[in-house]
């Protein structure tokens, strides 16, 4: 019975995850489609991490399979390491001259700043470290379960 | 389970309505917004120094960003001709620069000290046509416009080489970009319709917004 609840409890941290990681899609597809801000080669780096996330969660939650989180950890770990170092570049606290962006768009373009700090690399740090929170408090939880 | 699928639909079902909604919010007041900004200030579009070809007395203009080396351009200059032949009387074609490419600025100062010898759109459709030579990604080579200049009739090679580093086309080429980056231009060929944003790039849309144009004076 405890099991079957723990059960419940990763499935919805699983689908959280699964909610986040759409949102950042559409979030992100909203920018260059809609909006028509070009991406820049960090930002797809960060697509690729993030896009495949969306079908993987969904998989994992009918039925619930618990490797999902093995599955989909890499991707969100590679997509915090790129987003870190993509946001360090943009606060300038790592300088341009390390961009790997030599041709067409650069880098560090603003293109949004709402309320003063949030800008897009920074939604796309925090929906990678969300996503890593989640994931880990699932693992935990599975870890205690047994 | 049944439950938990249901969930599921209802959330993407939401998102992709609210992805769709607000991009449609968007493109009407960016519209809006673009269409105010042309009333309030014309020369934000049309400035005084951009080369434009058409009746004078037209009432509806057509703005194009373009980019003498970008290849869209070039796919798409014989629609804009047809156009401008077609509404003959009715529209005046304005062109923009957006140089975002390596050799644009060379080309766009060589067509511009083409027009002070008045060959200004014959030496931009020679651009256009030999742009796979000089233009091409992998291996551009702008000193090949040279070589096919000469195939514009009546046109005085030395004196455009001298016209070429006038300051005034660096002055208006600046204002280009400037403008062109508060009109949120990113790609090329961009067009506004008496102000109003070309949101889906195409011939027959370009079309329909210029019949929308004249439609509304």
């Amino acid at each position: 019975m405890n099991e079957q609840k723990a059960e419940e409890g990763v499935w919805y941290i699983i689908f959280g995850a699964w909610v986040i990681a759409l949102i950042s899609t559409l979030g992100s597809l909203f920018f260059s489609e809609v909006m028509r801000f070009p991406p820049c080669v960090l930002c797809w780096y960060q697509r690729i991490c993030m896009y495949p996330l969306v079908l993987i969660f969904l998989v994992g939650l009918f039925p619930l399979n618990k490797s999902v989180l093995r599955f989909s950890l890499p991707l969100s770990l590679a997509g915090l390491g790129i987003a870190l170092y993509h946001n360090l570049l943009y606060y300038k606290i790592l300088p341009e001259s390390a961009a790997p962006c030599v041709q067409g768009i650069s880098c560090t373009t603003v293109f949004i700043k709402w309320l003063g700090f949030i800008t897009i690399p920074l939604l796309a740090l925090t929906g990678f470290s969300l996503i890593i929170i989640l994931q880990l408090l699932a693992m935990r939880k599975l870890k205690h379960e047994r | 389970m049944k439950d938990k699928k249901i969930i599921i639909a209802a959330v993407t079902f939401v998102l992709i309505a609210g992805f769709v909604l607000a991009a449609s919010i968007y493109r009407s007041s960016h519209a809006e917004k673009m269409g105010f900004m042309a009333k309030e200030d014309f020369s934000k579009f049309v400035p005084d120094y951009a080369p434009r070809t058409g009746d004078e007395k037209a009432k509806v203009f057509v703005v194009e960003f373009l980019d003498p080396e970008c290849e869209s351009c070039r796919e798409f200059y014989p629609f804009t001709k047809d156009l401008l032949n077609k509404y003959q009387g009715k529209i005046q074609l304005v062109v923009r620069y957006a140089p975002f490419h390596d050799n644009s600025e060379i080309a766009i100062r060589i067509v511009e000290a083409a027009r002070k010898q008045n060959k200004y759109w014959e030496t931009l459709e020679n651009l256009f046509q030999y742009q796979p030579e000089w233009g091409d990604h992998h291996n551009p080579r702008p000193d090949l416009i040279w070589t096919r200049l000469g195939e514009v009739q009546g046109l005085d090679i030395e004196k455009l080489k001298q016209d070429m580093n006038d300051p005034q086309i660096t002055k208006n080429l600046d204002q280009d970009i400037t403008d062109g980056r508060e009109l949120q231009v990113r790609y090329t060929p961009s067009f506004f319709i008496n102000g109003k944003p070309l949101e889906d790039f195409g011939a027959e849309q370009l079309k329909n917004a210029i019949e929308a144009a004249l439609a509304e004076k």
